[in-house]
């Protein structure tokens, strides 16, 4: 168990090695909310029923230190909170209890091609993307090329994305966050939809990024590619962490259960 | 054992407001362009709905309040007054509803990937203020045929006017936008402040016939809220210089402008800034929720 103080400049730390995620006793719930207007919420309050919603709790205290450079994958059955996890890494949701910190530039891919618009040439939504990932212009234009050339679409670069297939959406989606200038990657779901060789390319593609010292969240149920690309496995059950170890280790807890 | 230093660390999900927008630059001008660009595609018209719109308005209302009431025989230049009104309250109700509906529209984005959300606000008040340019332009090209000239003091009036109004939606819309997520039907009171904004303000009428009617007391009130203030600030500079014009021409009467131009336009101002502290306050607070409550 890893321990944060509140009231200290400095903490002593695990090894040698600086760390660039800390989830420190993290809970989240989810109000499960039926009123969504104020006129639900007003008929709610004249027959005088509970407003208060009922919660859900999908993080229960979690903790953990995830090291620069580290890859590490974070297992469990659907619905059991890991999408939750990356976005609270990520700040798109805020933990109820417990605090989280990072340190360094974050692309979190809770979903690919979220920011991309349908309307919109390939090309603008590179920019766009990028953008949205945290980029300026002169670093995108500096990287367009490499984008373009990884995903392997130049021929349709200029076309309308909604034209796309759905693969070759996802190469350029993947294609542009990889290559922003970042020290921390939050990886979900997303390598499902390419072929196999887009595939090899992208785990190739990852562990370059590893050798480079950047900092990996990856979650998917694939757990061969899994055991291949992280060296560390956090297994979250209903919520509650069940494990945190070895990544080979870490998938035979889940096949237990 | 070595020791971290927390301090090199940050909270994910902590943006520092409006002021992120320096920061993030680029990113606003292309979600401006992304808007602009999306605007009308797939549209016979184009951007010529921009002018399809207002033109519409302005007929109805030069029908109705300039020939069935009879306005245009107390205001010179009836046609270029209620343009130029309509205009800025046009401005006005567009980036306010725009703003409103900013976040729930990107909720793909908001959903999944985190970026300052006053982005989005502030995009859409800026892609008002581009389809603002073409419908001024019209206007500024029948002043020039009427001789308009420029003055400081007036291009001065006009640049105000802009920043009132812009603040002001921003603000509001910052506010609604935020209690939109939570609760859909917010958009309700959107429309309802719209209507407010189109006849609470001297554009159909004018000043004066306020003063008449009401107490001091509310005309002064009526008077500093931000949109009448910007309007009045607007006719100062492009329509009272055409109109003075006209009077020294071919005779007859000009009402005097409001009494308090400035000063009423200072206190808008402030008012507006309010607007804009309380809008963002309120967002911030809300923000926290928005990815779980879309
Ligand atoms: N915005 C929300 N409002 C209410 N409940 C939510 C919300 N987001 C997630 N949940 C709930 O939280 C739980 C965890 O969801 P999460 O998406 O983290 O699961 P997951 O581990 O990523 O599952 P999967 O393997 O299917 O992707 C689920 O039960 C889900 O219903
Ligand atoms: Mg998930």
């Amino acid at each position: 168990m890893t321990n944060v103080s509140e009231t200290t400049e400095s903490t002593p730390a695990v090894a040698e090695n600086k760390p660039s995620i800390i989830v420190d006793h993290v809970r989240k719930d989810f109000l499960l909310r039926k009123s969504h207007s104020f006129k639900e919420a007003f008929i709610g309050w004249i027959r005088g029923k509970e407003v208060k919603a009922k919660k859900f709790q999908a993080l229960d205290d979690v903790s953990f230190i995830i090291n620069e450079g580290e890859s590490v994958a974070i297992m469990g059955y659907n619905g059991s909170g890991k999408s939750t996890m990356l976005k609270l890494i990520s700040g798109v949701l805020e933990p109820d209890a417990g605090k989280i910190l990072i340190r360094g530039r974050l692309a979190g891919l809770i979903e690919v091609g979220a920011g991309f618009h349908p309307e919109l040439s390939g090309r603008e939504n590179v920019y766009l993307n990028a953008a949205i990932l945290g980029m300026q212009k002169e670093e995108i234009d500096k990287r367009f090329d490499d984008i373009v050339a990884f995903s392997e679409i130049e021929a349709f670069i200029d076309q309308e994305v909604k034209h796309y297939s759905s693969g070759m959406f996802m190469r350029l989606a993947f294609s542009v966050a990889i290559h922003t200038e970042l020290d921390i990657l939050l990886v979900d779901e997303i390598l499902s939809v390419g072929d196999a060789p887009f595939k090899e390319k992208c785990r190739a593609k990852i562990r370059e990024l590893a050798g480079q010292g950047k900092t990996m969240v990856i979650v998917s149920h694939d757990q061969r590619m899994m055991k291949e690309l992280c060296d560390r496995g956090i297994v979250i059950k209903k919520g509650k962490q069940v494990y945190d170890g070895p990544v080979a280790d870490a998938i035979e807890v889940m096949q237990q259960k | 054992m070595t020791t971290v230093d927390l301090s090199e660390f940050r909270t994910p999900g902590r943006g520092r407001g409006i002021l992120d927008v320096f920061r993030w630059h680029y990113l606003l001008r292309l979600l401006v362009r992304k808007g602009t660009q999306t605007r009308y595609r797939n549209s016979a018209l184009g951007w010529g709905w921009s002018y399809v719109k207002p033109a519409a308005q302005f007929g109805v209302y030069y029908v109705v309040m300039g020939i069935i009431l009879e306005l245009h025989r107390n205001i010179p230049l009836f046609a270029v007054y209620l343009f130029s009104g309509i205009v800025m309250v046009n401005f006005f109700n567009e980036s306010f509803s725009n703003a409103t509906k900013s976040i729930t529209d990107n909720r793909a984005l908001v959903k999944k990937i985190y970026l300052p959300r006053e982005l989005f606000p502030i995009a859409a008040v800026i892609g008002a203020f581009i389809h603002f340019l073409p419908q001024a332009a019209i206007l500024l090209v029948v002043c020039l045929l009427m001789g308009w000239t420029p003055s400081l003091i007036g291009l001065a009036a006009i640049v105000v006017a802009i920043v009132i109004v812009a603040v002001t939606a921003l603000g509001l819309g910052m506010f609604f936008g935020a209690l939109n997520v939570a609760y859909r039907d917010a958009q309700n009171f959107v429309e309802i402040i719209q209507v407010f904004s189109t006849w609470s303000v001297p554009v159909l009428y004018t000043w004066h016939m306020v003063a008449d009617k009401a107490p001091e007391w509310l005309f002064n009130i009526y008077m500093v809220n931000p949109l009448a203030a910007a309007v009045e600030l607007f006719h100062r500079g492009m329509w009272r210089p055409v109109a003075e014009r006209a009077i020294a021409t071919d005779g007859g009467e000009l009402f005097a402008g409001p009494a308090n131009l400035w000063l009423n336009a200072g206190i808008g101002l402030a008012i507006a800034v309010v607007f804009l502290l309380a809008g963002q306050a309120v967002f911030r607070r809300f923000e926290r929720r928005f990815a779980q409550d879309l």
